[in-house]
């Protein structure tokens, strides 16, 4: 296999997914910070790079139909939003679930309106986790391209069946460059066959009908676990796929990604590209002695519940940092991973954080407070509330605005 | 203003005040100066209309306290902000149903939506549709641009048959919607104008907001930046011309041809 090389953003990476996993529909709608994922295909088609049909449609609803409907054909289909545009056309999402079709979505994440804002965090893709999309979140530029070729091999494996959200945080991850390797199409194809659907799809002369009302709740049940069976199924799938992916690319992507974590006494949990600030912190952590280490969670859906228990068996104390806000709440993963701990007899202290909302950095000292606070906490077996991280700067410069819209 | 008065020569003030009043500046008076330069990128055409918008509702004497600005997302839809009127800005596409919202709790108020192509007649295209069926009485500025300005020059539903684009590199396979086609058997007002005539751009903007029901103006400005350089204009100024050289004045017909700018009122059901 000859490698390739190159310096991508993150958008353009996932592009280059696409293209290798030879999508044949490209439904699209632009949003920032997306629209180098869509323009990216739209040229590669239009310069015979790729043999695919590229529409633009008039809205995200309008394109996750279509693109779920595609799907339903047999077709390999790919489609890419962000934020405002996943929360457009959310009803098509529950829908295109339900008719167990293998699209993969690219979601380049972004804090949701109001107020309106350009830079990530995670409320828009978790709102769509009980949807019936499994969700893969990405941390590094390779990472997406390796990952919607994942993404296309889970969905379209007969025990799944279910479509995948790939996640990549807008502007840190989607517009900085990475050296990424371009796997050849060959090589691809040994791990992604095209796609040849046994179960039910549209084709000509047999005739089926797709998402019939079932008006009865114990119909309705029926077919809704089943998908919870099927994106149950999809934890081993996955741990197959990727062992296959190791083998043949030598890139490894478990469930749950452990930064020197085997013998850590504090742990923190994180997802997407920030994680890579945290493991900076964690290092500078390790440097000053500190038994620190990072669970970088990929698989957000199926929820690795028996992976988490796991992985902090020996922790004192477990911080999870949530860039997403549930309102009223706290922070998503946090409440999930509390779950997933209370019948472990051996369970850590766990601390909950949010943080980089809306893109908001997450300095060096925010990370220092978190670990510090986990320290705290095991020596005194005192975990404090949840906590926003919020530094004394923005504070005063949040005063200021407010002084300037006469609220102070 | 302020950095005259800190000269300290009161009389150097007054004619100049004088002076401003004769070129017309109270239009100014509906924006938030402070907030001005705009961020829309030199040579944008928005700055055109929204300078006529507000010459119209000077013309009008609109009370400030009566007037609501309502946008929705993308370069034009920024409008909203720089008004120093209560104003909303919007979801992508929702700029109509939050101004028909306003307008049926409050018959009083004059509703003006001012948004982009993309926004009114893509994703918030059904809501137009239902804004006319309703005759729901607001008035819509269409920023007609023929691009998805914002996100970076996509095809919207203005873009012309074969224009180049970033979602199009070989040209634009569809074809554009003709808004007025809305607009008949309706009772209805459309006007196309552009960012070139002035007069008629402020005209087609007054007498949309004297008409009784829904009026809509569709205003073609330059996106020099993400539309017009692609399709090979060297600069603004070009684009202008194109105007002032394509379209030709046919108001009160019933029908415009592609390169007529005009009023069109419908009376149908009346
Ligand atoms: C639901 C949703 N989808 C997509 C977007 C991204 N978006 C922002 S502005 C815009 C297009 C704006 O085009 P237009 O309305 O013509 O305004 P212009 O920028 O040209 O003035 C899009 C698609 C969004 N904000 N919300
Ligand atoms: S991108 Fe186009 S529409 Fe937007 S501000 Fe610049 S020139 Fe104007
Ligand atoms: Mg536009």
């Amino acid at each position: 296999m000859e490698k390739v090389r190159e310096m991508l953003t993150g958008n353009s990476s996932a592009a280059w997914g696409v293209r290798l996993a030879e999508v044949d529909y490209l439904p699209s709608y632009p949003i920032t910070p997306q629209t180098e994922v869509i323009e990216t295909l739209s040229k590669w088609v239009n310069e015979g790079l790729m043999d695919a049909t590229f529409v633009t449609l008039d809205s995200e609803h309008s394109m996750i139909t279509a693109a779920g409907a595609a799907s339903a054909t047999g077709v390999r289909t790919f489609t890419a939003t962000s934020s405002q545009g996943l929360l457009f056309g959310f009803e098509m999402l529950y829908t295109v679930a339900g008719w167990r079709v293998p699209l993969v979505m690219l979601n380049v994440s972004r804090g949701l309106s109001s107020p309106i804002t350009l830079e990530p965090d995670h409320n828009d893709v978790l709102a769509a986790r009980d949807s019936g999309f499994l969700q893969i979140h990405c941390e590094t530029c390779q990472e997406a391209l390796d990952s919607i070729l994942m993404a296309y091999r889970l969905a379209e494996d007969e025990r799944v069946l279910l479509p995948v959200l790939v996640n990549i945080d807008g502007f840190h991850l989607s517009f900085t460059r990475e050296p990424v390797e371009i796997p050849d199409v060959e090589t691809v194809r040994r791990f992604l066959p095209p796609y040849r659907p046994k179960h039910a799809f549209f084709k000509a002369s047999q005739p089926m009908s797709q998402g019939v009302a079932v008006l009865g709740g114990a119909v309705y049940s029926y077919f809704k676990y089943q998908m919870h069976l099927a994106a149950l199924n999809s934890l081993d799938v996955y741990k197959t796929v990727a062992q296959e992916f190791y083998e043949i690319f030598g890139r490894s992507y478990p469930v749950i990604e452990g930064y020197m974590a085997e013998d850590a006494d504090y742990l923190l949990i994180m997802t997407n590209s920030f994680s890579t600030t945290g493991k900076a912190a964690i290092k500078r952590a390790r440097d000053k002695g500190i038994k620190a280490g990072m669970l970088r969670l990929r698989l957000i859906r199926p929820f690795p519940e028996l992976d988490i228990q796991n992985a902090v068996k020996q922790a004192k104390a477990v911080a999870v940092f949530d860039q997403n806000i549930s309102i009223g709440k706290g922070g998503i993963l946090y409440s999930e991973i509390a779950g997933a701990l209370y019948h472990e007899k051996a369970r850590p202290l766990l601390l909950s954080f949010i943080g980089g909302l809306g893109g908001k950095p997450v300095s060096a000292s925010e990370f220092e407070f978190i670990i510090e606070s986990m320290i705290h906490a095991a020596e005194t077996g005192k975990v404090p509330g949840r906590q926003l991280l919020y530094t004394e700067d923005e504070w005063s410069e949040i005063n200021r605005l407010k002084g300037m819209a006469g609220k102070q | 203003m302020s950095t005259v008065e800190r000269r300290g020569s009161s009389l150097y003030v007054k004619s100049l005040r004088l002076y401003f009043m004769n070129t017309d500046i109270n239009y100014k008076r509906y924006l938030k100066l402070d907030l001005l330069p705009t961020p829309w990128c030199p040579g944008c055409g928005n700055g055109i209309v929204l300078k006529a918008v507000c010459q119209a509702f000077d013309e009008l004497n609109l009370p400030k306290e009566g007037t609501v600005i309502v946008s929705g997302i993308g370069c034009a839809g920024r409008s909203a902000g720089f008004f120093d009127l209560d104003s909303v800005h919007t979801a992508h596409g929702r700029a109509i149903p939050v101004a028909e919202g306003i307008k049926y709790a409050n018959d009083a108020l004059t509703v003006v939506v001012l948004s982009g192509d993309g926004d009114l007649l893509g994703i918030g295209g059904n809501h137009l549709l239902h804004a006319i069926r309703r005759n729901t009485n607001i008035t819509v500025v269409c920023y007609a641009n023929e691009i998805y300005g914002m996100t970076g020059g996509q095809v919207s539903p203005l873009t012309p048959h074969n224009a180049k684009t970033v979602t199009s590199p070989l040209g634009n396979a569809d074809f554009p919607i003709d808004v007025q086609s809305y607009f008949k058997n309706r009772n209805s007002y459309f006007a196309r104008t552009t960012a070139f005539h002035l007069n008629h751009l402020k005209k087609s903007i007054v007498e949309a907001l004297k008409f009784k029901g829904f009026s809509f103006v569709e205003a073609r400005t330059m996106c020099i930046v993400n539309y017009g350089r692609r399709v090979g204009y060297k600069n603004s100024h070009e684009m202008l011309m194109h105007y002032k050289e394509f379209y030709k004045v046919s108001d009160d017909t019933e029908e415009l041809s592609q390169n007529e700018i005009g009023i069109l009122r419908h009376t149908a059901g009346l």
